[in-house]
This record gives structure tokens, sequence and C-alpha cells, in this order.
């Protein structure tokens, strides 16, 4: 069991949150022109890396607030988790 | 090469089976091969011994990180399966089913191919509408299928809840007769065996740290062991696949996840077929030796671990309870976990690449090891021929800019939802 601290909860178990993928894909910019490749990339491919990943929580059976972790994918360390518009203090 | 048989069985009995040769060599690495296939998993053997024997090219390397059969080929839960809606997996997986029918024979090595059955459970009147429509997706195919009613169910598996009051209660299902099980250790070993007889060398304990490649084409690989040099390079390490493509500066629609098994204690035969309740995540058979072999969902989140959580196991096995309450006095015997190559639309990646000479397998989702002997053959041929075959040109990598998807769950670009 995974203990995840929701920045605006403290820790709670993991049943309690669910997940959101990779937290560094950046939708492209409403009305802006992009090209289709740059859609692509956006939908399809991923960093995938083996170490530590930023990635997107739900607290889905809490306060319901979206949030920010830093976790390792080899490990399943979690070392810092923070609000959406803040960055992690590490 | 000695042939396996009941005569040699006894033979040996003789020498208290002193005197068998080695299944297969050890050999250090060569300077320069014609082909290096990275991954000694079952796609990877699998595919050297098409390579050897379909396409008489035998200077072959497979380079293995670990021990071959350690990764996904060793941590199945052995199901084979054509039961697709989509022509271009209809088409590839049955292709599949009918090289299983008579590896066992090709391979001189009992794979212990069972077909016995697999039953998906409906629990809907939609839901069996959906099923019937696939069931006639595959008979236009060729595939055998079967819609089962309630009572047709309740004749093969008594023990499965079959009260008016539960959650799911069961309407029916959808069949494929010819879909069961096969040993999936053995699926390895012969294939290497049989590879490694041809002259393709099996190099264990060899991992990949680098590539040479010169004006868009391979040259070589740099390994733990040393350099070597090669024209041809064909990728086949499932979940470990972006490490390598991170090496050719390449990106991909795929993202690692870790799925978990388990394994009850043996007991006597029960369930004769393989059933799956996707409606509560839960799937199930029971193995020659009599342990429930179970499985269900992805933990959820990215990882590269090959080990998981409990709470997925807890809600797999609370789905199992629901379906057959009387596996609530199996105790557990081991649980483990695999890293998944999850692609974006849920379908497997064979093709060429933007460098000349690598070759991409990968993309495997939860449902690598039915595939074994047709992505072998077929990722044989893409390499023998620089070509991509019928079989495998749907599965490009194009497909995530083109729009062409096959997306057979259509859960879209979340795999830990799928």
């Amino acid at each position: 069991m995974l203990e995840i601290k929701c920045p605006y909860c403290g820790k709670r178990s993991q049943n309690e949150f669910s997940y959101g993928g990779d937290a560094t894909v950046k939708r492209p910019t409403l009305g802006k022109e992009i090209s289709t490749e740059d859609w692509d990339n956006f939908v399809y491919f991923r960093d995938n890396p083996r170490g530590k990943h930023t990635e997107l929580w739900h607290h889905v059976s809490g306060c319901r607030q979206w949030f920010k972790a830093s976790r390792d994918t080899a490990t399943h360390e979690i070392f810092d988790t923070c609000k959406m518009n803040e960055a992690f203090n590490e | 090469m000695q042939k396996y048989s009941v005569f040699s069985l006894v033979k040996n009995a003789f020498t208290n089976h002193q005197d068998w040769e080695v299944a297969w060599k050890d050999p250090e690495p060569k300077k320069e091969y014609d082909v290096i296939i990275i991954g000694g998993g079952g796609h990877g053997l699998a595919t050297a011994y098409y390579l050897a024997k379909e396409h008489s090219i035998t200077n072959v390397a497979i380079l293995e990180k670990g021990w071959i059969g350690g990764g996904n080929v060793g941590r199945n839960t052995t199901i084979l399966r054509s039961n697709y809606m989509f022509d271009s997996n209809a088409h590839f997986y049955e292709f599949g089913m009918k090289l299983w029918e008579t590896l066992s024979q090709e391979l001189n090595y009992n794979v212990m191919y069972s077909p016995r059955g697999i039953i998906n459970l409906a629990h809907s009147d939609a839901q069996m509408n959906a099923y019937a429509r696939r069931g006639n997706s595959m008979r236009l195919n060729g595939i055998d299928a079967i819609l089962l009613s309630r009572d047709e169910i309740k004749q093969m598996i008594p023990f499965a809840d079959f009260s008016e009051t539960c959650r799911f209660p069961i309407h029916g299902g959808l069949m494929q007769p010819r879909g069961g099980t096969a040993r999936h250790d053995a699926v390895a070993w012969g294939y290497a065996r049989q590879a490694d007889s041809m002259g393709v060398d099996i190099i264990q304990n060899c991992e990949v740290t680098g590539f040479d490649v010169n004006n868009g084409k391979i040259e070589g690989v740099q390994t733990s062991r040393g350099s070597i040099k090669t024209k041809k390079v064909g990728l086949c390490v499932a979940g470990s696949t972006t490490l390598l493509a991170d090496m050719l500066n390449m990106r991909l629609p795929i993202e690692a996840h870790v799925l978990q098994a388990c394994v009850s204690e043996p007991v006597k035969p029960l369930l004769h077929q393989v059933v799956t309740f996707g409606a509560g995540h839960f799937y199930c058979s029971q193995s020659d030796k009599g342990e429930m072999v179970m499985g269900g969902d992805l933990d959820g989140y990215n990882s590269y671990a090959q080990r998981g959580n409990m709470p997925m196991i807890q809600h797999v096995l609370t789905g199992g309870l629901a379906v057959f309450p009387n596996f609530s006095r199996l105790k557990m015997l081991r649980t483990w976990g695999g890293i998944m190559d999850m692609s974006m639309d849920g379908s497997p990646i064979i093709d060429k690449t933007h460098i000349d000479g690598v070759y991409l397998n990968c993309g495997w989702c939860y449902g690598g090891f039915k595939a074994t002997p047709s992505s072998g053959w077929v990722f044989a041929h893409t390499i023998a021929q620089d070509k991509v075959h019928e079989l495998n040109s749907d599965f490009n990598l194009e497909r995530f800019h083109s729009g062409k998807i096959i997306d057979e769950k259509g859960v879209g670009p979340k795999p830990w939802i799928g």
C-alpha cells in the first residue's frame, strides 16, 4: 500500500486516491495553430521514465482535489507532492 | 540435437539421466552477427527460431540481460485465445492459434497446449448483444465462437454464483472453444533449444548499454560483455522498450505499468475452462498442477518495479469471490508482477523504425504470451525481408499519426484505465 501525502489533507492510504497519469503532458494552447505532429505527441507519446516521474493524482475519496506527485517508477518511493499551481520543494 | 521421445526417456533412465545433452549452449559473444535480437523472452526466442527456420538466417545472437524466460514469458497467466473483433487483431492472433496447435510437435518439446476453451461472462442484455456482435465478427474471420446461455454456463461452472440477487447475475457468455492455456516456461525453453540447435547464440547476463548508429544506419551494439557488430537489431524487450528507445532517440506511444497475478494452493480438478469475469476485473484458470491461476487489472500507476501492491490483489480477489464464492477457502500460494509495455491503443507495434536496420516489437500490453509464435513469425519476416508482413502491416508506428489506431477496447490513451 502506498502512503500518499495529499497537499490539502495530509498522509492517507493509496486506496483513497486515483491516478491521473503523466503531469508533464501539456495540452496545446486552445485556438493556437499547431502541427498535427504536435497534437499526436500530446495525445499519444510519453517520456515513460524509469526513475523520477511527475504525475497527477486525485484524492477522489477525500477532498476531491487534483495534485502533483514526484514518484520513483522503479522503487515506488514518493519524493514529494504539491498543489497543481505549485512546484515541488526538492 | 538429441530428439526427445518416450524412447530417449527410457534410454536415459538406464544411465540415471546423467547423459542428457544440454538443451542450449552458453557461448561467448562473437565479434559480429547478421542479426542481434535484444531480449531472451518468448518473442525474442521465437523470432530467432523463425529467422533460422523460415529465412535460413542463423548467424544470430539473442542478448538477454538476465536469464531466458525470466521476464514476462515466465510471469503471465498462460492464456491463448484469438477472440478479437477487429480484422487486424483477428487475423494476427488466429494465425498464432494455428501455430500453437502444432507447436509441441514442431519444437519437439511439450508446451502442454490445452485448448480447454475460454469463456467471457456477460451480465446484461446489452453485454450479450455486444458479445453476439464480437462472436459474429470472429466467425466471419474463421474463428470459433459460441454464444452461451445462462443454463449452458451453469452446466460448465456450476459452482459460480448463479443466485438471482448477486450484484452481477450471469446472463450468459461468449466462448472460444479453441482458446486455452500452454505451459509458458516450456514455450521459452522449446524455442531456445531449437534456435540453439540451428546455430543461434543465446547469450545470457548480457545487457545492452548502447547502440552504434552511423548515418541513420545501425552498425553495432554496446553491451556489458563488449561491443558487437551487426547489420540488424530487433528489439523484443516488452516493459523495458522505452529504456532502449531512449538510447536511439525514439519517443514511443508506450507507458510501463505493473500487472500482478497470483496462484492458490493446488486443489483437485474443479475449473475446466478459462473464465473471465470482466465486470469484476478478474479471470481464472486451473493449472495442470491444480493451482487456481488468477489475474485482473494493472496496479494503475506507471511502474518498472516487477512487483505490485496489496490493494490491487485485494481488489481482484474480491471480484473473484463475487463470481466463485467457494474460492474463499483457498490459501494463496504466491503473487508476482511483471512490467507491461502498455501501448496507447492497446495493440502491439511490430515495425521498422527511423533507423535503418533497427526493428521494433513492443506494445503487447497484457496480451503478449498468446502472441509468442505469431509475433516471432512476423517479426522474423520483417527483419529478414526488411519489410512488414501483411499480418503486421496494421501494427505500425505511423498509426499514431495517421489516426488508424486499433483500439479494441475503446478506452483511449489512458493505459492505466484499460
